[in-house]
């Protein structure tokens, strides 16, 4: 079954270590991604309230690090997330891991 | 939860209460047609903690890649970008892989001659020799950049050649210099946020307590990663339910999700603990306990703090006095409650007093030495003292020392007041200067306060040696002699991590070519200025040394590491703090001194106090009408260790030029836009970057990246440092302590930068 990825972007912090794991892990040059992120605000949603939020969002070139899941390792961008919050896995397993109000799912 | 699995298997080692983690693996082992070996990431190049790492080498010893250590109970597995692409730092073009001598009148030009190390170090020795006969060893000063781990090597160097002067031509020291010697005037030791980094199993220690609230101040951990801690741990323990206080005028990422948010203004930082603390004694929320047990002075710091009523101080710090006793309410009602500050509080003239006051907040509401408080810094070696070595520094010559009329960085300290040592390079007062040796150190680029006085002071030497790992701004300008170092993953070293040590063992895995650690370099050269000081005939057989109070040699901690120093709480209760074995802390009084008797010695305040920020609003408001916006530098960037890694094309990418972080009013006001090129000026100086309009910052104030300079740029240019480099706006003007200096704090204005400029 194909994998999928989980991010609780609750706690992403945009520190960019998910994009570089991947571009180490696929082999890529700098100006291409197999995830990358997207930023939203800082931005006053109401007053006093913030949004300031990443999710980084898996391109056509992520493999779901295949192999690495084949020899029992942690994909590469999961491993190395700085805040825990990026799971490469199946989505049954994934689903369940959904605790929070801020998940996204790439499936 | 997530970020670590929890994982027994820590066990006490049988060396005086060391403890060592047990491995699956051992050190070196195959996986697939490539080697694994563990390490510890140190420099070069350079980040302030230390991260375990496994390094991945083909059958041909060549660096294939690099993956966080899963079991590590440090980072668990996590590395962050700049380690990630260390490959291309190994293998960068730009790396200087032969020793290099330049004739003196050539200094400034693209003119080096590559030499051999025999030819290096002598010509090194025999110039660093002639000034010390004709001069005086102290006529030749010694410098490195940043605390990591070249410091202990480059003292003992220093020692060893026998001259007291150690620099950073940094003003007032304003690093983690001021906190450290300020927390061991008037607590006995440096405290750090407790975020259960001395436990293998971490959060899960049954010991251990999440805090309730941690106090993020003047830092953005995450990002940072000072000193030894680990930024994300904040992240892992607000998943774990720690609530968080930011004091800070930036809307971080920490700030959008922090319980409350203190947008204080830059430099008044001191005004705002004190009408916290006043809050805390008004409202009877200190701990009564520990404050008669284990403080002294609290009457007095208490009247002090009756000055800095909440209103007043409103306006002094722009923050709501509503959310400024709001914080004083919950980090009291905390049980407990933990400080992360960053150098905002030490890069202040008055960093003593503010650091003072800012963490006796923590220490009347009793949470000191507590599981999840602020805990006493333990360690092998104290790599930041400058104590390795001493011994050898002739009779007499500490008197040298070059630290003007501050009286407390004399006594407490063994490295010499920055700003005296340019006031000397200038006045050749209280002697002329000859020669420096720097070492991983871009002075002009990162952090010398006023860098063109500095280059100008530094020309005036006969002799300069520059040590490093790529050709910078402070080398092309200076050097006469280049001696180029290896990164961490081509060589043996110790890791010795600040903030509540470790010893790992980082094992090199790929071939060095011509180049040589700072350690091996500083032990040939330390040899021949005095082998008493440098008897060791391999820097492993130095190791060992460094580690004999663990009882491990450092073959056997490769197998080992990281081993972790002996811990436990209230250590304060059981003489575990003072050298003489009494219960209490190491201070003249045995109490945590609220009012300081060391202080009061040399002749400072002895309280925490306030005073504004020169130049400021309320200082000095004839300046704002030329320069209305009060500007910060110095915010930490993922891609980059200040001056460095701006050679790496990916790391670059990711943040490729200095930027200006405004708030769009400011910006429409000073008619600039996103993406423009613009000059920021001040009374003393300029620096250009790019406009980047975010909502991050309030409007009023801006903040501008430091330690920026173009290594594609032109050689004899200087890489454009003096166009880049933000503190062309800060002067050498440190506190009364001589501690602290105004880095974070001035007032400028904004335009566009001309066509031709
Ligand atoms: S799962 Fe693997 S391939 Fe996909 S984004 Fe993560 S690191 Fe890249
Ligand atoms: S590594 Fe993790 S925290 Fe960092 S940007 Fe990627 S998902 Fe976010
Ligand atoms: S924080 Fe980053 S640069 Fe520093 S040691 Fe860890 S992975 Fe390396």
């Amino acid at each position: 079954m194909k994998k999928a990825i989980l991010i609780d972007y609750k706690y992403c912090t945009g520190c960019h270590t998910c994009e570089v794991a991947c571009q180490k892990h696929l082999g890529l040059e700098p100006d291409k991604w197999g995830i990358k992120l997207t930023q939203i605000g800082p931005d006053e949603v109401a007053p006093r309230q913030w949004q300031y939020e990443f999710v980084p969002v898996p391109t056509d070139r992520c493999n779901r690090c295949a192999d690495r899941l084949e020899r029992g390792k942690q994909a590469m961008c999961a491993q190395h997330c700085q805040a825990g919050c990026l799971w490469v896995g199946d989505i049954d397993e994934l689903v369940g891991r959904i605790d929070g109000d801020k998940f996204a799912l790439f499936v | 939860m997530t970020g670590y699995e929890k994982r027994e298997g820590a066990r006490m080692s049988g060396n005086s209460g060391y403890r060592e983690l047990e491995h699956s693996k051992p050190w070196q082992y195959e996986e697939g047609e490539l080697t694994v070996t563990r390490s510890k990431a140190w420099t070069a190049p350079g980040c302030h903690i230390g991260c375990d790492i496994k390094l991945y080498t083909d059958k041909d010893g060549k660096l294939v890649r690099v993956e966080g250590d899963e079991e590590s109970p440090y980072n668990h597995g996590r590395l962050c970008a700049r380690c990630l692409d260390i490959k291309e730092v190994v293998n960068s073009p730009k790396r200087v892989l032969h020793p290099m001598i330049r004739n003196r009148e050539d200094r400034g030009k693209d003119k080096w001659r590559q030499v051999s190390w025999d030819e290096a170090l002598d010509y090194t020795y025999d110039n660093m020799m002639e000034i010390k006969e004709k001069y005086g060893a102290e006529t030749f000063f010694f410098t490195h950049g940043t605390g990591r781990d070249v410091m202990q090597y480059a003292d003992r160097l220093m020692y060893a050649y026998g001259s007291p002067n150690m620099t950073g031509l940094f003003s007032g020291l304003s690093c983690y210099v001021p906190r450290i010697a300020g927390m061991s005037c008037t607590a006995g030791s440096l405290y750090i946020a407790d975020c259960s980094q001395a436990w293998f199993d971490r959060y899960d220690n049954p010991e251990y307590k999440v805090p309730e609230v941690m106090v993020i101040w003047g830092n953005n951990p995450i990002v940072a990663n000072a000193d030894g801690f680990f930024g994300h741990w904040v992240v892992d323990l607000m998943k774990r339910g720690m609530k968080i206080i930011v004091i800070d005028p930036r809307m971080t990422w920490l700030a959008a999700r922090s319980e409350l948010h203190l947008r204080v203004r830059p430099g008044t930082d001191a005004a705002l603990a004190l009408a916290m603390i006043n809050i805390i004694v008004q409202e009877d929320l200190y701990d009564h306990d520990f404050v008669d047990r284990w403080c002294y002075g609290f009457d007095e710091l208490a009247e002090r703090a009756k000055d800095f009523p909440v209103e007043k101080v409103a306006e002094i710090c722009w923050v709501p006095a509503e959310k400024i006793t709001a914080a004083a309410r919950m980090i009291a009602n905390a049980k407990p409650a933990t400080l992360q500050w960053g150098v905002a509080i030490d890069q202040t003239r008055e960093a003593m007093g503010t650091g003072q006051a800012v963490t006796a907040i923590f220490e009347i509401t009793g949470n000191i030495e507590v599981p999840g408080g602020l805990i006493a810094n333990t360690q092998i070696l104290d790599v930041m003292g400058g104590q390795w070595g001493r011994e050898f520094l002739p009779e007499g010559m500490d008197d040298k020392r070059i630290v003007g009329n501050y009286q407390l960085m004399k006594t407490a300290m063994t490295s010499c007041s920055d700003d005296e040592v340019i006031r000397c390079l200038e006045t050749d007062q209280p002697y002329k200067l000859h020669g420096a040796w720097l070492q991983a150190h871009n002075p002009l680029a990162c952090m010398s306060a006023d860098p063109k006085r500095v280059l100008e002071g530094m020309k005036k030497l006969d002799f300069i040696v520059v040590v490093d790992l790529f050709m910078t701004p402070t080398a092309m300008a200076l050097a006469d002699v280049f001696l180029p170092v290896c990164t961490f993953p081509e060589r043996d070293g110790l890791s010795l991590i600040c903030g509540i040590q470790q010893a790992g063992a980082m094992n090199q895995v790929c071939d060095p070519g011509d180049t040589k650690s700072d350690m091996e370099i500083n032990l040939l050269l330390g040899k021949r200025f005095n082998p008493e000081c440098w008897p060791w005939e391999t820097v492993q057989d130095m190791f060992t040394e460094v580690l004999q109070d663990s009882g491990y040699k450092y073959d056997e901690l490769r197998e080992v590491s990281p081993v972790y120093v002996p811990f436990e709480y209230h250590r304060h209760e059981k003489g575990l703090l003072r050298s003489d074995g009494q219960v209490g802390f190491e201070t003249p009084t045995g109490r945590i001194e609220l009012w300081c008797n060391i202080y009061n010695m040399f002749g400072l305040d002895p309280l925490p106090y306030f005073k504004e920020p020169e130049p400021g609003p309320n200082s000095t408001p004839e300046m704002c009408e030329e320069y209305p916006l009060v500007l910060t530098t110095g915010a930490r960037r993922w891609n980059s260790f200040h001056s460095e890694h701006r050679q790496i094309p990916r790391l670059r990418a990711m943040h490729p030029e200095p930027v200006l972080d405004i708030h769009p009013d400011d910006a429409s006001k000073f008619g600039v836009k996103q993406g423009e090129w613009v000059w920021v000026e001040n009374y003393l100086g300029r620096a250009k970057c790019k406009v980047n309009e975010t909502f991050e910052m309030p409007a009023g104030i801006a903040s501008a990246d430091h330690a920026w300079w173009h290594p594609e740029g032109d050689p004899e240019k200087l890489y454009d440092v003096f166009d880049l480099a933000i503190n062309n706006l800060v002067p050498f003007n440190p506190g009364p302590s001589g501690f602290g200096a105004n880095y974070k704090s001035t007032l400028v204005k904004v335009y566009k930068v001309g066509e031709d400029e």
